[in-house]
């Protein structure tokens, strides 16, 4: 779907924001790109819908370079930005207007969510409030049917009740055709969405693993009474958080939060410990 | 859904699927609802949906009809209601004996909780 081979960038005059990248992002998963501020989240989603260049290096939709801009690429993509000024029109008249550009868009789906969103097709643009505008753009996003759909920080600005929303129609809308890349600070709100995580750091990619291998190999939770082996990392929050290598314990799930702080200070035991652990066969 | 941290994900879809067949919202041979309407009902990946149905089938509890979904199977009720209790005696029953000698209570305060708990709720049902 997405390959990333060897991709640096940097802006004009400015340090290296990416460095080394090499990432592969395929269809029937929900990516979630984490990193901290200023870590380029936002740069690599603009590479990979070709809003930026690289530098150096590759960055491949489909088989073509994002930069080319070929129409099949284009067709096949969508990015819900952080920031966006969407057309001073009806909700109805811009679908008509940008439906154009996407083959696969379907008004009926599009509909669809406009209503979960409680929001109306004569409704005009400029008058609804920023949240509003952003559930416009997701829910034409989402009905462009695009294979890429990439999100960056879809659930800021959105109220309680529609972060809800947000993962239902996720949930709802995630296929094996789809790859679907959210960047995002709101770990809480997508974590039972997201089934792959990569996080970046000091403009590498620093973690690159499926949840799944996360789960098999790692344990998370208060630490078990009179252990001796070494706590990979560990959190003094209320009751105390650590992780651990799982061996032989019950699975439990990912603690997204966790895992993010543990693998920004100790990756290369989080890494190693992934990489050696015993793989079970998938279910 | 409010989730258990520690628990899986899938295994808590699982708990939910039992609930439903133990208290018969969901009878057997009946049709319940696809992977993906479970995976909207609780906001998960669809994945981790899959995987709760998966565990399900391998138990028994549930299978597939090719084309047309998924259904409570024949024997699903007598079959959750063993993982059921297995469960309880397994794993609740020791954590409440590990409870009762922390705090030095005696069977017979919890004979006598147990019989006062079957009277209130007797009556409350007349």
């Amino acid at each position: 779907m997405i390959r990333i081979q060897n991709l640096k960038f940097n802006y004009p005059k400015g340090k290296t924001i990416l460095d080394h990248i090499n990432l592969e992002f395929v269809p029937g998963n929900i990516y979630g790109l984490f990193g901290r501020n200023g870590e380029g989240k936002s740069t690599l989603m603009k590479l990979m819908c070709g809003l930026l260049f690289p530098k150096t290096g590759s960055c491949h939709i489909l088989d073509q370079p994002t930069a080319t801009r070929t129409v099949k690429g284009l067709q096949d993509s969508f990015i819900v930005p952080e920031d966006f000024e969407l057309s001073p029109l009806r909700i109805a008249t811009y679908a008509k207007v940008n439906a154009a550009f996407y083959p696969k868009f379907s008004f009926e789906q599009f509909l669809h969510l406009i209503k979960e969103f409680h929001l109306d097709l004569q409704d005009f643009i400029p008058t609804l409030s920023f949240g509003q505008q952003k559930k416009v753009l997701i829910a034409f996003g989402i009905a462009t049917n695009t294979k890429l759909l990439l999100m960056d920080e879809p659930t800021n600005g959105l109220d309680i009740p529609s972060k809800s929303q947000f993962r239902k129609i996720i949930a709802e809308a995630a296929d094996e055709g789809k790859c679907i890349v959210i960047a995002t600070h709101q770990v809480r709100d997508l974590h039972s969405l997201i089934n792959h995580l990569v996080i970046l750091d000091h403009a590498r990619v620093s973690f690159d693993q499926p949840l799944s291998a996360v789960s098999n190999a790692l344990w998370f939770g208060k630490p078990p009474q009179g252990i001796s082996e070494p706590i990979l990392y560990s959190e003094s929050s209320f009751g105390g958080k650590v992780v651990l290598a799982r061996k032989e314990r019950n699975e439990t799930e990912v603690d997204l939060e966790l895992l993010f702080n543990a693998a920004l200070a100790r990756p290369e035991e989080i890494n190693h410990v992934l990489k050696t652990a015993y793989h079970e066969p998938a279910v | 859904m409010n989730y258990d941290n520690s628990k899986p994900i899938y295994l808590q879809i699982v708990d939910l699927f039992y609930e439903n067949i133990l208290s018969k919202k969901w009878r057997e041979e009946e049709r319940i609802p696809s992977v993906r309407e479970v995976a909207m009902m609780v906001e998960v990946n669809p994945n981790t949906a899959i995987r709760a149905f998966t565990y399900l089938q391998e138990q028994n509890v549930i299978h597939n009809a090719r084309g047309i979904g998924y259904f409570v199977s024949k024997n699903g009720y007598q079959s959750v209601l063993n993982i059921k209790k297995k469960e309880f005696i397994k794993q609740t029953l020791p954590d409440v004996f590990k409870k009762m000698g922390l705090l030095h209570i005696q069977l017979e305060e919890v004979t006598s909780a147990y019989n006062q708990y079957i009277k209130t709720t007797a009556h409350e049902k007349k």
